[in-house]
């Protein structure tokens, strides 16, 4: 998946969390946390974005996230919500989601 | 028996509701993709519930998804999304004619059969919503073995009625009581409108109790604090337990002697009033009262 | 010699008298009186001082020395700050500082730790800034953290000897008759403050609100003030208490409520003549409406409400529900109001409160407590103290006094915020015993302490979500997922003291 605009997914209220994505000027990925649960689950989220970009076939991504203590599955969906958007790939692959 | 008193509506892009919204203790909670959800951020709601319905635990409660209307440009992905993460039930919104069901009918068992899943598992919700849908209602209900209920949609109903809802609900009347009857007629459970003023207690009790005695399976409900009032009114009183325990005596002990119908209090008890006392207790049961606990105060009592 | 300043003739020895000592004139030996009779223009007698480097001068202070506050005026106290920047330009260094608690007004604290004025800190909380920076190891001595019941056990038995304590006082007369509900900077009770007037060595009040004297009726007493200050202003009324809290709309803090509400209902302590105690958190505050209802369903009253008081308890008050009212602290301007209206809403001091060794605290008269919790662990530990960081940022405050003294504890808090858990496996800092802890509700279900099966006994038909603690554990867990475990220095930054003076739990400074 290429990403060829800024794609962002979101919000900052609480058990939310705001991910912008796009991709990165030295073609490679790179995460930027800032988490209210850091210490705790910042590895695990660490962990989980990157597999899911592995998935995704995202080799080039600047992801910026500001997690409210959301849960996984929330942080999958705006994740997966902001790299279709930076992609500009209206229907759903669902090879690549499941 | 599946009880259906409360439906809580989700919206379907706010991860704190969605995170958990079973606590609530609504018999279905219902994930909005449709009204709720600005055409901006369909795509992040239709993400959103599908993760959620495949990761999180909502327990015994029914699970149900209204999506987009299958002609708006989000139906179809929503439609595919959901079936994939496999909520008990999908809702269509505004429903208005036969073929409205069964085209969903139709894609939903496309997409079963492609991804290998149960024939019919996902069940279908209509909501009747203008003038249209009530006309069609006898129709729509018959439409398919899908259906398991139907719902009324009363603020966009009096909108496309050009009136606004009262106190009363002398608007409303027709409408439920064709709804009602279509409903009853296929055997589906039959749920009523939102109460939209979450702080008119009174004027929600007042309302559930008047759907309640009009023969509705329950409410749709916008605010978690009204599910408790639906399910107050909706639970047997302990009054109405006794006198269904009365019944039952009365016939088990007309029919030991060979009779079909006894009387109670000078009052005869035949078949559809000790069909009414079964459901009542059934409703008591299921509604988790401790039946052994109230002969108890009964007899204290 | 024998002396006779009277004209009498007193000899050098009676039988019954070690020594005699001679009267030397009525003024000789009595401070604090005119000395002139008859004259108009004295100026009138007080124990003003024109500022507070005099008092702090006049009262003694020297390196090394325990100074005391209270922490009534909240998020809006001046004072404690005001006092603490006199003393550092004073130069003096090394200083204990007792206060009832402190708050994120005392963050310039850091200052005064980091330059050596304050070199040790005994309070029941810690938060903000002050906080992070005590848990990142500020300080070479732990802060010893102490219940509001504790603090006045140790300084009654003399375990806290407080040199001089520095009170805020939103109005006073010129001898140092003081009140708390009267002034521009009105906070209601001085409950903790009160303890601290009676024991302290020199007892020196700053005020904003000066009035004629006597200024009954009073909180605490000219017989223990040395010095008065002046000042403009003790606090910021927006800090020092919320307007009239509102009953909230969060559907789940109102869904914790409810199930509380049931638990007491029918936990066989709510009967007519009950007593209880709730918090100022706003599931707390629902619980209090709702048990309004069940109070007016049931036609009971209650005998009292005791400890920090709120407006939804002085309404319940006003409507004859609950009545007498018990007050160490007032949590908002209706409860202001009411402590200088109602004639039985009481102020008690700490020691009454909550005191575990004097002879009798009203801690141990109540039915029902209602408490917060940070987290709870599966043995029912509870921590108000330290989030699920490990960073300080809460109070031990009447957590464990009143725990252990009603007659059920009523722990509510929903299952996990954000991502962090409420019930965990192991708390990270106790402040409450598992064994004073009897239920614990939250948003997902109901547990009752094992040792508590009476209660269970007499729930577990009431159609409540009930589960084992170990249930709740594994439920919050699943939502969340398994947190890595909070990392640890060696250092000590805090120790906690149970209300007894024993030594409960020590909390280590956090790694980065």
């Amino acid at each position: 998946m290429n990403l060829i605009r800024t794609g962002k997914a979101g919000t900052l209220e609480s058990s939310d969390v705001m991910i912008t994505v796009k991709g990165h000027s030295e073609n490679r990925v790179e995460i930027k946390l800032k988490s209210i649960v850091e210490k705790r689950f910042g590895r695990h989220i660490r962990r989980q974005i990157e597999d899911i970009l592995e998935r995704m076939e995202v080799n080039s991504a600047l992801v910026d996230v500001d997690d409210r203590g959301a849960l996984d599955c929330v942080i999958q969906a705006r994740l997966e919500t902001a790299l279709y958007r930076a992609a500009g790939i209206q229907s759903l692959r669902w090879e690549e989601i499941q | 028996m599946k009880l259906r008193r409360t439906m809580l509506y989700v919206p379907g892009n706010n991860p704190n509701m969605v995170k958990d919204a079973h606590i609530y203790r609504a018999d279905s909670v219902m994930f909005d993709l449709e009204d709720s959800v600005s055409v901006h951020e369909k795509d992040a709601a239709r993400f959103l519930i599908f993760r959620a319905l495949k990761c999180i635990d909502y327990e015994n409660t029914e699970t149900v998804v209204r999506i987009n209307s299958l002609h708006s440009p989000y139906g179809e992905d929503d439609l595919e999304a959901m079936v994939r993460a496999r909520p008990d039930v999908i809702r269509l919104p505004k429903t208005e004619s036969p073929e409205d069901i069964m085209e969903a009918d139709e894609k939903l068992g496309i997409l079963e059969k492609k991804l290998g899943l149960p024939k019919n598992e996902i069940k279908l919700f209509a909501a009747i919503e203008n003038a249209r849908g009530v006309v069609n209602v006898s129709r729509i209900t018959e439409a398919s073995d899908r259906l398991v209920g139907v719902a009324f949609g009363a603020e966009d109903f009096v909108t496309n009625l050009h009136t606004t809802r009262s106190r009363e609900g002398t608007e409303l009347f027709t409408a439920r009581q064709e709804i009602l009857l279509a409903g009853r007629a296929a055997g589906l459970h039959v749920i009523d409108s939102v109460f939209a003023d979450v702080n008119d207690e009174a004027g929600f009790r007042r309302e559930v109790e008047l759907i309640k005695g009009m023969g509705f399976d329950g409410k749709s409900v916008i605010n978690p604090r009204q599910v408790g009032i639906v399910h107050e009114i909706y639970t047997p009183s302990i009054e109405e337990i006794n006198h269904a325990r009365r019944v039952i005596r009365a016939i088990e002990a007309a029919e030991e002697e060979g009779s079909g119908v006894a009387t109670l209090n000078g009052r005869m008890v035949d078949k559809p009033v000790v069909e009414r006392a079964r459901r009542t207790l059934e409703l008591a049961h299921v509604s988790g009262l401790y039946l052994d606990e109230i002969q108890e105060e009964a007899a204290h009592a | 010699m024998p002396k006779k300043a009277a004209g009498r003739d007193i000899p050098s020895k009676i039988p019954g008298f070690k020594e005699i000592k001679h009267f030397e004139g009525a003024f000789a030996n009595t401070p604090l009186v005119r000395k002139q009779k008859g004259s108009r223009t004295l100026p009138r007698l007080n124990k003003i001082v024109e500022s507070l480097e005099q008092a702090i001068l006049k009262s003694g202070l020297r390196d090394g020395m325990c100074v005391s506050f209270h922490h009534h005026l909240r998020d809006g106290d001046m004072v404690l700050n005001m006092v603490m920047d006199v003393i550092a330009n004073l130069g003096i260094k090394n200083l204990t500082l007792a206060s009832s608690s402190l708050t994120r007004a005392h963050n310039p604290l850091i200052r005064h730790i980091k330059n050596g004025v304050v070199s040790r800190l005994i309070t029941s909380g810690l938060r903000d800034k002050l906080a992070e920076e005590v848990s990142h190891g500020l300080m070479e001595t732990p802060v010893l953290f102490h219940t509001h019941g504790g603090r006045a056990r140790m300084i009654e038995s003399g375990e806290l000897k407080v040199d001089i304590a520095f009170l805020g006082v939103p109005s006073s007369d010129v001898y140092g008759n003081a009140n708390g509900y009267t002034g521009p900077s009105a906070c209601g009770s001085l409950g903790y403050a009160m303890v601290d007037a009676e024991y302290a060595e020199k007892v020196v009040l700053i005020t904003d609100n000066l009035v004629e004297y006597p200024n009954t009726p009073f909180s605490i007493h000219q017989d223990h003030v040395d010095y008065i200050v002046q000042v403009d202003q003790i606090g910021d009324p927006e800090g020092i208490s919320s307007g009239a809290l509102r009953m909230t709309r969060n559907p789940r803090d109102i869904l914790i409520a409810e199930y509380a509400t049931h638990v007491i209902e029918h936990s066989g302590y709510m009967e007519d003549g009950f007593s209880l105690q709730t918090g100022s958190g706003s599931i707390s505050l629902a619980v209090s409406n709702f048990m309004r209802d069940v109070m007016l369903r049931k036609g009971y009253t209650a005998s009292f409400a005791l400890g920090g008081i709120t407006g939804s308890i002085v309404r319940l008050h006003e409507e004859g529900l609950i009545k007498r009212l018990l007050d160490v602290q007032s949590f908002d301007q209706e409860a202001i109001r009411s402590i200088g209206e109602n004639r039985y809403h009481t102020e008690i001091d700490a020691s009454y409160y909550a005191n575990p060794h004097n002879k009798g605290c009203a801690t141990n008269k109540i039915n029902v407590v209602i408490l917060s919790a940070m987290e709870i662990d599966t043995d029912f530990n509870v921590n108000v103290l330290t989030g699920s960081d490990g960073v300080i940022r809460g109070a031990s405050g009447g957590h464990s006094d009143t725990a252990i003294g009603a007659g059920i504890s009523v722990i509510v808090a929903p299952l996990f915020r954000g991502r962090s858990a409420t019930v965990v496996d192991r708390v990270n800092t106790v402040i409450t015993p598992g064994e004073t802890a009897d239920v614990l509700v939250t948003d997902y279900g109901v547990a009752v302490n094992p040792r508590r099966r009476d209660i269970y006994d007499r729930l577990k038909t009431k159609h409540l979500p009930l589960y084992s603690i170990e249930e709740l554990y594994q439920k919050a867990e699943k939502v969340t997922g398994r947190p890595e475990p909070v990392q640890f220095e060696k250092k000590i930054v805090g120790v906690v003291e149970y209300r007894d003076g024993t030594i409960l739990d020590v909390i280590h400074q956090v790694k980065d």
